[in-house]
């Protein structure tokens, strides 16, 4: 929590200070989840620069809308449109930055990373299929762990998050139950059959877990790890169970089919590969093809080549994952080729 | 100046001000329409595609498109009700208190302090209620509750369920301290009304001051405390911050008070930003229109009790 307060109090401190260059300035809008990071570059890239980038975490939704009415430079979303509603709108969209979705489990006993779960059985759980902590589908993954007889109580984000979006599309690539029952979006029902809590924000999910024994949830990594919650293992598509660390993000992105994905829409869960963790996603930019303003566009995107360039160790210190090179060089050329002025010319 | 020309100044700066009231209180009017007009707008399509069921039907699913109000309304009529049920005796309690039995160098500070209750930020109410009030309550009340009230016939399956801390009787207990002020302000300022001389009389025929509270002022000031009621009902269906922190977030209506819940507000606050589809946000709208009627309703029904009370 620190460090994203941190972020989160640096981007207002440029805010205020940036006054004093009075040049350059790109409005951003949308996803709240990567806001910690972009402020973070904005910081560094200003005192390099003077170019002050002004971001509003006002939501993925919000952000849709906000580059849809032309109001800002570039939009931002956890959930990647589709192709058809890119070019039905005149939009293009790249991923600027990765973060990955844990388990959090509240059990007397068991410490982080030591109880195992696979997909199916967090979809059953979520589902209400599976009831008590000693179950037998449980039961059966974690031999050596002691479970105790007491009731699942599962934690949901009560707000429209793109955190949900992404949870809700895993249980569902894993689980044809949940895809057929529940389905995928930023809010779902979630069903009745499970005692089920909303909190607002990773924050309210983070605290709902901690304080409630016996409880599991879902929140971004890094709200885990300033929390001390016990995250949990998971096993991955190739079938091994993997710890959430940075380099198990990391070979998520790595091992994922950028290249044959239609205007950057790729969701990184259950990627291939052995070292891989199956909750892994990007949050995207959203810009128009064609720009009325060449020259704030190209700032945007110097903003973000600079971010490519520089910001992986910002981003790592804030829990989010750096996007790989081969997927950089992809959005590059996208830039090149579909990014244009009014006349046609290429703006960066 | 002449006395004339002062007169007639006058008279039109009377007319002036006539008619600058006159476009105020009409501008009210035309604000409150508009705002009605704009919900109803807003809701259309909702309105239009799941029509009357939309009031009852308690499905919530953004993923089907399938919306109904009636989760919502539930939670937001029963955690306000509790609010009013549990105020209504210590609102009661404070203003008898402090207008008839405080002494005088004790009931300035006090007045101050339930006031000041009312300048709190619903937020500090909601992020206290999560943090603070919620552990305590899970542990010190519910859990109790659990044991030993869960089995009692009737209310037995409103106390039962997990302790979480969280849900429909915590929303209503923190919307009761944010009601608080009103009720105990407006009962206080009744109490003030009722003439000296009536007490003094009832003292003069031996009355004990017990009999004098009992008897004599709370009969004489139904009409308002039922007036100050509604006012504090009114302000609870509408809170909104403080609630969606302590409510549980859970679109479902359970018999059990300790369970999650939502409200109208609490929806709204939480689904706008990220609303997915026209549907979704036209059924959001379609809430808030709800809210709207439901809090006309009571205010409307409130002015004709009173009034019929007052003949």
């Amino acid at each position: 929590m620190n460090n994203l307060l941190k972020g989160a109090l640096l981007g207002c401190t440029i805010a205020a200070s940036a006054s004093v260059y009075a040049d350059t300035v790109i409005n951003g809008a949308g996803a709240t989840f990567p806001y910690p990071v972009y402020a973070k570059w904005a910081e560094q890239y200003n005192k390099e620069t003077g170019v002050k980038l002004n971001y509003q975490a006002i939501g993925s939704g919000g952000g849709i809308k906000q580059i849809i009415a032309k109001t800002v430079d570039f939009g931002a979303s956890d959930a990647p449109l589709s192709k058809d509603k890119l070019d039905k709108e005149g939009l293009v969209q790249f991923p600027a930055v990765m973060g990955s979705i844990v388990a959090v489990v509240n059990l007397p006993g068991v410490k982080a990373g030591e109880l195992k779960l696979s997909g199916e059985l967090l979809a059953d759980i979520y589902l209400g299929k599976v009831k008590s902590w000693d179950d037998k589908a449980i039961a059966e993954l974690n031999s050596g762990v002691k479970l105790p007889h007491t009731p699942i109580y599962t934690v949901h984000r009560s707000d429209g998050s793109g955190t949900t979006y992404n949870f809700t599309d895993y249980l569902a690539r894993v689980s044809s139950d949940w895809k057929s029952k529940v389905g995928v979006d930023k809010e779902v029902a979630w069903p009745q059959e499970a005692h089920q809590l909303g909190g607002k924000g990773n924050a309210g999910v983070a605290n709902f877990v901690k304080r409630t024994k016996g409880s599991i949830g879902y929140v971004e990594y890094a709200y885990a790890k300033t929390n001390d919650l016990a995250y949990t293992q998971m096993k991955n598509k190739d079938g091994k169970y993997v710890l959430p660390t940075m380099e198990a993000f990391q070979a998520a992105a790595a091992n994922a089919d950028w290249a044959n994905a239609p205007g950057f829409k790729l969701i990184l869960n259950d990627q291939p590969g052995a070292a891989s963790w199956p909750m892994t996603a990007a949050t995207f930019i959203l810009m128009h093809k064609s720009q009325a303003n060449e020259a704030t566009a190209k700032e945007v995107l110097k903003f973000f080549e600079w971010s490519y360039a520089n910001g992986d160790a910002l981003a790592s210190e804030l829990e989010y994952v750096p996007m790989p090179d081969n997927v950089v060089k992809m959005v590059e050329t996208m830039w090149h080729s579909d990014i244009k002025t009014a006349g046609g010319k290429a703006v960066y | 100046m002449t006395a004339i020309s002062l007169r007639a100044f006058s008279w039109q700066g009377d007319d002036l001000f006539r008619r600058a009231c006159l476009t105020s209180a009409g501008l009210i009017s035309v604000l409150m329409f508009a705002i009605l007009l704009s919900l109803c707008i807003g809701a259309w399509p909702a309105l239009e595609n799941f029509g009357i069921g939309f009031f009852f039907s308690s499905e919530w699913n953004p993923v089907t498109k399938e919306f109904g109000a009636a989760n919502a309304l539930y939670g937001t009529l029963v955690s306000s009700i509790i609010a009013v049920f549990l105020a209504l005796p210590v609102g009661l309690g404070v203003a008898i208190f402090l207008s008839e039995l405080c002494p005088v160098w004790l009931s300035r500070p006090l007045s101050i302090a339930i006031e000041l209750l009312a300048a709190v930020p619903s937020i500090i109410y909601g992020m206290w209620g999560l943090f603070v009030f919620a552990p305590w309550f899970s542990e010190g009340f519910q859990v109790w509750a659990a044991e030993h009230l869960s089995e009692l016939p009737l209310i037995g399956p409103l106390f039962s369920g997990p302790p979480m801390g969280v849900g429909l009787l915590t929303s209503g207990i923190i919307l009761a301290f944010m009601i608080l002020p009103i009720l105990t302000s407006l009962i206080k300022e009744a109490l003030s009304t009722v003439p000296k001389v009536l007490r003094e009389a009832t003292y003069g025929i031996g009355a004990t001051q017990f009999e004098v509270i009992i008897k004599v002022l709370l009969p004489a000031i139904k009409g308002p405390i039922f007036g100050a009621l509604i006012l504090a009902l009114g302000r609870a269906l509408g809170e909104t911050m403080a609630i969606t922190f302590v409510i549980g977030g859970a679109q479902s209506i359970d018999s059990s008070l300790f369970m999650p819940a939502t409200s109208i507000s609490a929806t709204i606050a939480e689904q706008f930003n990220e609303a997915t589809g026209d549907m979704h946000i036209s059924a959001l709208i379609g809430l808030g229109l709800v809210l709207f009627m439901i809090t006309f309703i009571v205010m409307g029904s409130a002015r004709v009790l009173l009034r019929r009370k007052a003949k």
